[in-house]
């Protein structure tokens, strides 16, 4: 079961999953993602605090949509990663790849 | 199709000690996650080896499911699992983990990691099971036309090399295969 709220602020929008992100769950996170880049915000933060474990599809999600901040020049930002979900983007090395920060104070000001 | 757990076709190996039959549905992921952990947990691996062997076991599930079965839900997979010792070296244990499925069977040659460099959305599964597990081989099931199967194994590290974690007692969980 995952739950993902978003947050219209003035230093962009807030995304927050809460729950596990496997091949059953992705796609809600994936939904909320395209609606948030669908408005060109200049900047997308992925709260990650309340996601304790993340597995390839979860990744692939974030890719998809850090691509498509790209193109439109929007930033993408994770933070508040726990070490368990970390270890992937070590793994698969998309830590060198993502803005990655470790609190939401530094997100809103990265 | 067959339909009976395929596992005593392994060949030089006692029946496994934990047996999962499942159906193919990806809400089950996190119940078979669990499951791995936790033996791994007894079979004395760190909580950070435990969750990456779940890690492995969630990719090849997800593996088994969107592309053997093309997301069929209502197919059969087959988890199963023993402690493993090494024969040359009655000092190293760990676990194995074998996976088979009754998806149309592809040459194994064929299931390679994609290239990191390439920056995009999916591929990433087989790359994380052959980093994260110590031996990991891909095969068609044997005397069987239809199925696929992957057998993974990871050693339990010496206690140096993660000096921050102790892993639970492994005790009575240590059984060794034949």
């Amino acid at each position: 079961m995952l739950e993902v709220s978003v947050e219209q602020r003035s230093e962009g929008t807030l995304i927050r999953p809460d729950g596990e992100v496997d091949l059953s769950t992705s796609r809600e996170l994936q939904m909320a993602l395209k609606n948030a880049m669908s408005a060109k915000p200049q900047r997308v933060i992925v709260d990650l605090e309340k996601v304790p474990y993340m597995d390839s599809s979860g990744v692939a999600t974030l890719v998809e949509a850090m691509q498509i901040a790209r193109k439109q020049s929007s930033s993408l930002v994770l933070c508040s990663m726990q070490d368990k979900v970390r270890s992937i983007f070590e793994i698969a090395r998309l830590d060198r790849v993502f803005t990655i920060v470790p609190s939401m104070d530094e997100a809103l000001t990265s | 199709m067959p339909t009976q757990h395929p596992a005593s076709a392994i060949n030089g190996t006692t029946d496994a000690h934990v047996v999962v039959e499942m159906v193919s549905q990806p809400r089950y992921l996190s119940g078979a996650r669990d499951l791995v952990a936790a033996v791994a947990k007894r079979l004395g691996f760190t909580d950070h080896d435990c969750g990456q062997i779940a890690l492995a076991v969630d990719e090849a599930l997800c593996n088994v499911i969107r592309h053997g079965y093309d997301r069929r839900e209502d197919q059969k997979i087959w988890l199963n699992i023993w402690p493993a010792r090494d024969p040359d070296d009655e000092s190293k244990t760990g676990i194995r983990i074998l996976i088979e499925d009754e998806a149309q069977q592809v040459d194994p040659e064929q299931i390679q990691p994609r290239d990191l460099d390439e920056i995009r959305p999916g591929g990433l599964g087989v790359y994380i099971i052959r980093e994260v597990m110590d031996e990991a081989r891909f095969e068609r099931r044997p005397e069987s036309t239809v199925g696929m199967r992957l057998d993974m194994t990871k050693w339990v590290r010496p206690r140096t090399e993660t000096p921050n974690e102790k892993p639970e007692d492994s005790g009575e969980g240590t059984k060794t295969d034949a």
